[in-house]
């Protein structure tokens, strides 16, 4: 028996995809200028371990000498960056969707057991719910960052019209180390996203743009938490959905 | 196949639940790849924009139509009050970065060198240094900014614009909506709006670190201007004049904001 599930409202799929394309031309245009004086290295004493970037990278994505298009780019769409985010948050506050985004007081410990479950150390699955602990903590942190990358980014933009900004950012120069600081977390949530959402699959995935999720259920066995099965007699319990015949079924 | 189809126009509470899905799926996919469409349209579309124009070559029109209203929007901010953090003489750079030479060759000749002030259509005045270093000094010491993305705290000293503005009675000529400044030999040029150019920390400058400017720094007079990118700051002027209309700016006509207020 298959049950359609309501899971992510139309606001938040449009939310969602609306950042998706929004926040791809952010980073590409955030190279452009970031390119222009690309200081940025890890490593310790003279040894580097990463420099941000090698020449390669660069030429793979045509990033040297167009920093003017890069502000150009960058100026305009952080007005779109802004308000989808903008609006997103006030959805959420709005609409009480904020109850499955924000962490609660288990789930950072949850969250460590999804990791060491979805690393396949831990054998039992935490609690999913609408989202799980982890994604809560993830959910809410890309949010942060986000808040982040505006006041980080406008400390950059206007330093000395918005003096205080870019002091509350530790000065101009460190604004700008954690502008792109941040853009390294968006590339590593993008990785993780990705793969969590392929190890997901498809009706996961398809929640995202129908909004819906397909529950299986059984039809004759109750629903009730296996610790209570024995005691509630089966006859009682009643069949979660009612459906038609299933005459004239489309191939999936 | 078919069933696909013919479901799509049969009510919701007639199909299965294999069928309602399906249905739903099939619409809800189509709206997506409707408006994915859309947008990678659109994104064609401003690519396609012929990115040529007076001012901001390299920068397509519609992206243009916005930064001028960026600049209009963050210009509320722009005030006299609002001042580039100043930093302490030991904070000072002593290697101050040098990051270009426009203007600055073509067989200058210090010894010749004048400031022309043109007020108007023949009524230019000519000045020398000793002119300008006759008005009060005023030093700075800030982070510098270049819109390349790096900063150097250094040190400058020189004549208030709003000060030199007042000594050689050009307030009449300041009441424009711009100033234009260019090198002797007219290689490099810049215009900025008269509110930033009478900020009260924009400086003729004649010294860096307590010196008179290297050449390499623009001798014998630059301008300082730290509510504004480097590109603004331009190196050894040869001539001022004032204008209603945006003056030609050097890297505003290679695709950079006009504005480049800070």
């Amino acid at each position: 028996m298959k049950k359609i599930v309501k899971k992510h409202p139309l606001a938040i799929r449009w939310f969602h995809w609306v950042n998706f394309p929004v926040l791809a031309i952010m980073i590409w245009s955030g190279l452009l200028i970031y390119w222009a004086n690309d200081v940025y290295k890890v490593g310790f004493g003279d040894k580097t371990l990463l420099k941000f970037f090698p020449d390669s990278f660069y030429k793979a994505f045509n990033i040297p000498f167009r920093l003017a298009e890069g502000m150009a780019y960058h100026f305009v769409f952080m007005w779109l960056f802004f308000i989808n985010g903008f609006a997103y948050v006030l959805y959420t506050v709005i609409s009480g969707e904020w109850r499955y985004l924000l962490p609660n007081r288990h789930s950072f410990k949850e969250a460590w057991q999804v990791l060491l479950h979805d690393l396949r150390i831990r054998k039992a699955k935490p609690p999913q719910g609408k989202y799980n602990a982890a994604q809560r903590v993830a959910y809410s942190a890309i949010i942060v960052m986000g808040i982040g990358s505006v006041i980080t980014g406008l400390a950059i933009y206007k330093p000395v019209q918005l003096w205080w900004l870019c002091a509350i950012c530790g000065g101009y120069a460190f604004a700008r180390i954690i502008h792109f600081v941040l853009t390294i977390g968006y590339s590593l949530f993008f990785v993780i996203h990705i793969i969590q959402v392929i190890l997901a699959g498809w009706n996961n995935f398809r929640a995202m743009i129908t909004g819906f999720e397909v529950e299986k259920t059984k039809d004759d066995i109750p629903v009730v938490p296996s610790s209570l099965s024995e005691a509630v007699p089966v006859a009682q319990a009643v069949p979660v959905t009612q459906a038609g015949p299933d005459e004239e079924q489309p191939a999936n | 196949m078919a069933n696909f189809f013919k479901n799509l126009f049969v009510r919701n509470s007639k199909l299965t639940t294999d069928q309602l899905i399906v249905k739903k799926t099939i619409i809800s996919f189509f709206f997506f790849f409707l408006l994915s469409g859309a947008a990678f349209w659109g994104w064609k579309w401003l690519q396609g924009q012929s990115s040529d124009g007076a001012f901001g070559s390299g920068i397509k029109p519609p992206l243009r139509t916005v930064l001028n209203k960026n600049e209009k929007f963050f210009n509320n901010w722009l005030s006299d009050k609002h001042l580039a953090k100043a930093f302490p003489l030991s904070a000072a750079a002593k290697n101050v970065r040098v990051n270009g030479d426009l203007g600055l060759g073509n067989n200058f000749d210090p010894a010749t060198w004048k400031l022309y002030v043109i007020k108007a259509k023949g009524d230019t005045l000519a000045l020398t240094l000793d002119d300008i270093k006759k008005l009060p000094k005023t030093e700075i010491i800030f982070d510098f900014k270049c819109i390349e993305g790096w900063s150097q705290v250094t040190h400058w000293g020189g004549v208030k614009f709003s000060d030199f503005v007042k000594a050689y009675g050009l307030t009449a000529e300041t009441s424009m909506k711009y100033l234009g400044l260019n090198t002797p030999d007219e290689e490099y040029y810049v215009g900025i709006d008269m509110p930033s150019a009478m900020h009260p920390q924009t400086l003729l400058c004649y010294e860096m670190n307590g010196q008179p400017l290297p050449m390499n720094q623009g001798y014998p007079l630059r301008l300082i201007i730290p509510v504004k990118y480097g590109i603004k700051s331009i190196k050894r002027i040869g001539t001022m004049y004032f204008d209603n209309e945006r003056p030609p700016d050097y890297w505003a006509e290679r695709g950079y904001d006009y504005f480049s207020g800070l």
